[in-house]
């Protein structure tokens, strides 16, 4: 028998209250928890996405919306911009940019986009082809870890895209003749890249221009055009793409990620110009993501603040608990001390009862929020591309466990002194 | 062994009381007998420690209780001196077993199940031992009450009304348990009562006058 047993007992005598203060104190410290969590893997991912990237170009719209769906792929894109207005920055021989990657999208398979782009791609995101190899021609297309492992995809399996960015049987491209061929299949990079089907940018071309060909004789006319393009050129083969300077400038894309090839005032003069002088959009990854998290924060804050007054109501229903129980223990209390016990051993008898407490409903928390990351993050994980985990521990949770039993000690303060100064005569004399 | 002298004690706004000094030596039983209301309980906790006179002194063997910083004297109280209570009460969490093993606990003495064994044994209560306190019927509690005075082998043991509670069979049990017990050991009893049952069971009385 020892104090610690003691105080163990004791809360276990009283189920209902212990219950109470154990269930409140885990849902503030499972809410803050799963706030550390979310925020940061939120992070990570957003971090982990940027990709050296400095400014990505689109269609007019909100730049936020733009940065979430070029490089997080989690938003509808702002609309299509024409190679036309893209070509500038594909030049490369421009001055202050390094390199220019071109994005498609608009469809997807079975809810995962399919992005047409170039097979740079991968050094991009530091990303390397596991089995098979990168898409070469048309109609080929290299999976993304999460997207072969989820779809059950292997090299050389077929299938036909569909419409839109969500998942639509109705919406299937059931009249293209081609059907997409699994050439690669990419090894995990932790990156947007693990849950996105890549292609080639004409693909996407060919698939929509494919689709009008019946219903329009204008569009039909214009697919006429590109191959009378096509032959002036010595690619005689139209299923390998060919580089996207020499294809039609009325063709689309949606969106470009640039790398400058240094930042200097002229780099960041660009930005402002290219909002001001045409008809594309251009904004800064790290800018829109910062003020995302300032927009996520607010809402944090909120929920902390709620959880930190939960971890309040706890303390206070610790105190209140072990408040109530002294008077019941009055006359045990007093026996204590006339079985030897000091007033020191009183006041640590109650102490440790609200330790106790709240180590529990710590531990409980924890549990909980850890638990419920793991379950939340696969729902998580097909609305912002990318993993959850449950099973990752922050440093921060040390100071929580830290700030847990403080107030434990804390609300077990005033209890403590009571009972250490309990005059065992008069109690005893009161029966 | 226990000797008080010129003990006075006065509540908050209450007359003050002076007790007869008393003087029993080792190894003696003692009946303190008095009515309701002439500071028996008083006196008892002055005894045990549990109060400070307000002049006088209390000495068990050696040991003046006065003379103790509070901490020590707790120590010194749940080694040397078990007092058996009017109320039986218990640390309600625990079971009977764990009762005791507290009692070891807080006063310092090596937890010894065998021990509390024996003594749950010898009271008749053994069966008992995994319990909880609040299942024994109060002729139990009342034994309890006594192994937990017992239990760490007290040179003073001091008993307020044991046996008020009780029939005529069990008050000769428990008083049968309590001479034995303290004759075991070799230890002071001292026996407050207003039970005047008890008076023919020892021989040597200190009367307690009304005041």
């Amino acid at each position: 028998m020892n104090l610690f047993k003691l105080s163990w007992k004791n809360i276990l005598y009283k189920p209902w209250s212990t219950l109470l203060s154990i269930v409140l104190f885990a849902l503030g410290v499972g809410l803050i928890s799963l706030l550390f969590l979310l925020e940061k893997q939120l992070q990570d991912n957003f971090e982990k996405n940027l990709a050296g990237v400095d400014l990505v170009i689109g269609a007019k719209g909100s730049p936020l919306q733009l940065i979430l769906s070029s490089m997080y792929h989690i938003d509808a894109p702002t609309g299509n911009i024409s190679l036309k207005e893209a070509r500038p920055f594909l030049n490369p021989q421009h001055p202050l940019i390094e390199k220019a990657l071109p994005l498609s999208m608009g469809d997807n398979y079975r809810g995962y986009r399919i992005v047409g782009t170039l097979p740079e791609i991968l050094s991009w995101y530091e990303a390397k082809v596991g089995t098979g190899k990168v898409w070469s021609r048309n109609f080929e297309v290299t999976l993304g870890y999460g997207v072969a492992k989820d779809l059950d995809l292997a090299i050389g399996d077929k299938f036909k895209s569909s419409h839109g960015l969500i998942e639509d049987d109705q919406l299937e491209h059931d009249d293209v003749h081609h059907d997409f061929e699994v050439v690669g299949i990419l090894n995990p990079t932790g990156s947007v890249l693990d849950q996105l089907i890549l292609t080639s940018t004409q693909t996407f071309w060919m698939v929509h221009d494919h689709g009008d060909e019946g219903t329009s004789e204008e569009e039909a006319h214009d697919d006429h055009e590109h191959h009378d393009h096509d032959h002036d050129h010595t690619h005689d083969d139209p299923m390998i793409p060919r580089p996207l300077l020499e294809e039609d400038e009325n063709q689309e894309i949606t969106s470009l990620l640039l790398r400058f090839s240094g930042r200097n005032f002229q780099a960041l003069n660009m930005q402002r110009n290219i909002n001001e002088n045409t008809d594309l959009q251009a904004a800064t990854p790290a800018i829109e993501i910062n003020r995302l998290f300032n927009l996520m924060d607010t809402g944090e804050q909120a929920l902390r603040i709620l959880a930190f007054v939960i971890i309040l109501v706890s303390g206070l229903s610790v105190f209140i608990s072990l408040l109530g129980s002294l008077r019941e223990r009055r006359y045990e209390l007093a026996l204590m001390r006339v079985m030897g016990g000091s007033p020191k051993t009183l006041f640590v008898l109650i102490i440790l009862e609200g330790l106790l407490l709240a180590a529990i409903g710590f531990v409980v928390g924890i549990t909980l929020s850890h638990v419920g990351m793991q379950v939340l993050g696969s729902s998580l994980e097909s609305s912002y591309r990318y993993d959850f985990t449950g099973l990752m521990f922050l440093p921060k949770e040390w100071f929580l466990l830290a700030g847990a039993l403080a107030i434990g000690l804390v609300a077990a303060l005033i209890p403590a002194w009571q009972a250490s100064r309990t005059d065992i005569s008069d109690t005893l004399t009161e029966g | 062994m226990l000797l008080a002298s010129g003990l006075k004690f006065a509540y908050d706004g209450g007359e003050q009381m002076s007790f007869p000094d008393i003087r029993c030596d080792k190894g003696e039983h003692w009946l303190l007998l008095g009515s309701s209301g002439s500071g028996k309980t008083t006196l008892l906790h002055l005894l045990a420690g549990l109060r400070t006179p307000a002049a006088g002194e209390v000495r068990i063997g050696e040991t003046e209780l006065g003379s103790m910083p509070a901490s020590q004297l707790d120590v010194f109280r749940g080694r040397n001196i078990g007092i058996v209570f009017q109320q039986p009460h218990f640390v309600r969490s625990l079971n009977v077993s764990e009762n005791l093993l507290l009692t070891q606990y807080l006063s310092g003495v090596k937890p010894n199940q065998e021990r509390i064994s024996q003594m749950l044994y010898r009271l008749g209560i053994q069966h008992k031992e995994q319990a909880q306190t609040s299942e024994l019927s109060q002729g139990e509690q009342q034994r309890l009450a006594l192994a937990r005075a017992l239990i760490n082998d007290p040179a003073v043991i001091l008993a307020d009304e044991p046996t008020s509670a009780l029939d005529d069979g069990n008050t000769d049990a428990v008083i049968n348990l309590l001479e034995e017990q303290a004759e075991r050991s070799d230890a002071t009893l001292l026996v407050v009562t207003h039970d005047t049952r008890l008076k023919s069971r020892f021989e040597k009385h200190i009367i307690l006058e009304a005041l």
